[in-house]
């Protein structure tokens, strides 16, 4: 079998058994991104040569003693608003074009201490801010199985890169939705795990009370593989949570769902849903079912009250964070500015794309003195209400699942033009980041015309194990994960 | 709520983003279109709920003062759009009387 179609848990066992050397990883991973990348476009950065030379060195290295770590000689795609070290960092913003960090995010270090291997920055909408990306300000990447489609977003290189196997697996980025919907877009498996559950430091920050980095893969057993490396406290991110990690390899043991409870939100399943859509999420709950999970209804009444917490609180977060990108000390500066004021204003008309604008806009005007109280607070005590529910439902039952995204994948162009459009089309992911729950979007179907669907699996903080296995068990039973594009 | 183009105007100031006349007219019929949509949060009755600034229900997280390596002079100014020795190079601030 050619090495790219190989999971990241094939890949690492032919690796640490001395069947394939890095070089030849390296190699074959480079000859696919050749194919393919032209027409994907997933990349906003390649390191080619870097990681040649890498993966001869890993080799020189481990001839005759093969004692690797779990993501040694792995070839990974990281989502281009991670910090990487001595390799340029975008947010595929003209703000940060040519902006290399000088350290690695902590993720990012914590692969480098396994000695992955770095094949590239994948690409995003301008900050994270999308969901599509289309907000890209090097142009958008395409989803693999429909050229003419978006990937999702903000993740959406991430995902595409892993659908078209131009990476064994990526990281992304999740504050609304951006791991789980260009997961499902691209039929590929996407884990936002808890909030606090991995450290953000190094992250270029969007909206820090629901920021929260993962891994975007080919199948559970490897987002489990993946969490495993970058899971844990950290002391340069005060809000890791300081609590053990569990292997979360062994959540996948258990190969059914006896005395799992499931819950299924009825809100979910109301108008708007696609019908092909929800035959496959309806489809998958039967397999649940099938598999020993007991199945209840749930409500969560607040459900649609979630986007528009969701705009008010990432953008006022927005706005804050955002503020760092003056042209003073890092970044794009405006020329010929006549005083201080002027160069911020002119270095961020000319760094900021449309929709970080918008947002930033947004978010200043609901912080702002006379609008505060009627927007931000009441926002955020709204955000407690659906924290309420999902607590509530949580009594009830171990798992929640719900479709993914309302359809599959749009069509570039298609709703760019109306930003309200495509903030509803983060529906089903944004309740999660107010709550801060970990939840996982994995492929559960295909539409009549051939695109994949996902579905998203919701559980209680800090326990990804139950929605691994319970994904994993899913997996098994239906093999939708083996399904690959034709990239044409 | 209604955006005017006066209240994009103010709040472009307040984000020291300097807009365009287009896109004055543009942010003031979306921000309004987006405003719309976030005021069916009054049909939620909030009264006694406390709000949620994060979920982790942390305070202050301490750790030891003591003193770490820090980021070095060269690689802090690597990134710098305009240097002056070891320093960031900005416009002048105070005015000359």
């Amino acid at each position: 079998m050619s090495i790219h179609k190989l999971s990241l848990c094939e890949l690492q066992k032919k690796f640490s058994a001395g069947e394939v050397s890095a070089a030849e990883i390296v190699r074959a991973y480079a000859l696919r991104i050749g194919q393919v990348e032209p027409k994907v476009k997933a990349f906003v950065t390649q390191v080619k040569d870097a990681a040649s030379a890498q993966a001869e060195a890993l080799d020189r290295h481990l001839k005759g003693w093969r004692k690797t770590k779990p993501l040694t000689g792995m070839p990974l795609a990281i989502k281009d608003n991670l910090c990487t070290e001595g390799v340029a960092t975008t947010c595929s913003s003209r703000m940060l074009q040519h902006f290399v960090p000088p350290y690695d995010a902590t993720v990012v270090a914590r692969l480098r201490e396994q000695d992955y291997i770095l094949l590239g920055k994948t690409n995003l909408d301008e900050f994270a801010m999308g969901s599509s990306t289309e907000n890209s300000a090097f142009g958008p990447s395409r989803n693999p199985w429909d050229l003419h489609r978006v990937p999702g977003g903000s993740s959406g290189g991430s995902a595409a890169a892993v659908a078209a196997d131009e990476c064994v697996a990526a990281l992304g980025s999740d504050t609304g939705g951006s791991i789980r919907q260009p997961a499902a877009f691209c039929g590929v498996v996407g884990l936002k795990p808890t909030y606090g559950r991995v450290s953000r430091y190094g992250l270029v920050a969007f909206a820090s009370s629901l920021d929260q980095i993962g891994p975007i893969t080919k199948d559970v057993r490897d987002a489990a593989f993946l969490l495993n490396a970058i899971a844990g406290h950290d002391p340069m991110d005060s809000t890791s949570a300081d609590r053990p990690v569990p292997d979360y390899m062994k959540a996948l043991a258990k190969k059914d769902l006896k005395k799992v409870r499931v819950g299924v939100p009825r809100e979910f399943f109301a108008e708007g849903l696609d019908p092909d859509v929800a035959h496959a999420v309806t489809a998958a709950i039967e397999e649940l079912k099938q598999l020993g999970a007991e199945i209840k209804e749930i409500q969560l009444p607040r459900t649609d009250a979630a986007v528009a917490v969701y705009y008010v609180l990432a953008t006022a977060e927005a706005s804050s964070n955002l503020a760092r990108f003056d042209g003073v000390k890092f970044g794009l500066r405006a020329k010929e500015t006549k005083d201080l004021l002027d160069l911020y204003m002119k270095t961020r008309q000319e760094g900021f794309g449309p929709e970080v604008k918008r947002r930033i806009m947004l978010g200043t005007y609901v912080l702002s003195a006379g609008y505060y109280d009627a927007y931000y607070g009441k926002a955020q005590a709204v955000r407690t209400l659906v924290c309420q529910d999902f607590a509530a439902a949580f009594k009830e039952v171990d798992v929640i699942v719900t479709p993914a995204t309302p359809t599959p994948a749009f069509k570039l162009g298609e709703k760019s033009e109306d930003p309200l459009q495509m903030y509803l089309s983060d529906i089903f992911t944004i309740s999660v980041n107010l709550a801060g729950l970990p939840a996982i979007a994995l492929p559960c179907g295909v539409s009549r015309g051939g695109l994949p669907i996902g579905m998203q699996l919701i559980g209680r903080a800090f326990e990804e194990e139950t929605i691994l296995r319970a994904a994993h068990a899913y997996e098994q039973a239906t093999q939708w994960h083996l399904r690959k594009p034709v990239i044409r | 709520m209604n955006i005017t183009r006066e209240d994009v105007e103010k709040v472009a100031t307040l984000a020291r983003l300097h807009v365009t006349e287009s896109e004055k007219a543009a942010f003031a019929k979306q921000l309004s279109e987006i405003l719309a949509h976030v005021e069916q949060l009054s049909r939620y009755d909030t009264s006694g709920v406390e709000p949620t600034a994060t979920v982790m229900g942390q305070v202050n997280v301490f750790r030891d003062d003591v003193v770490r390596p820090s980021l070095p002079t060269e690689k802090a100014l690597a990134n710098a759009p305009e240097r002056e020795g070891d320093g960031f190079c900005v416009p002048k601030i105070i005015e000359e009387r």
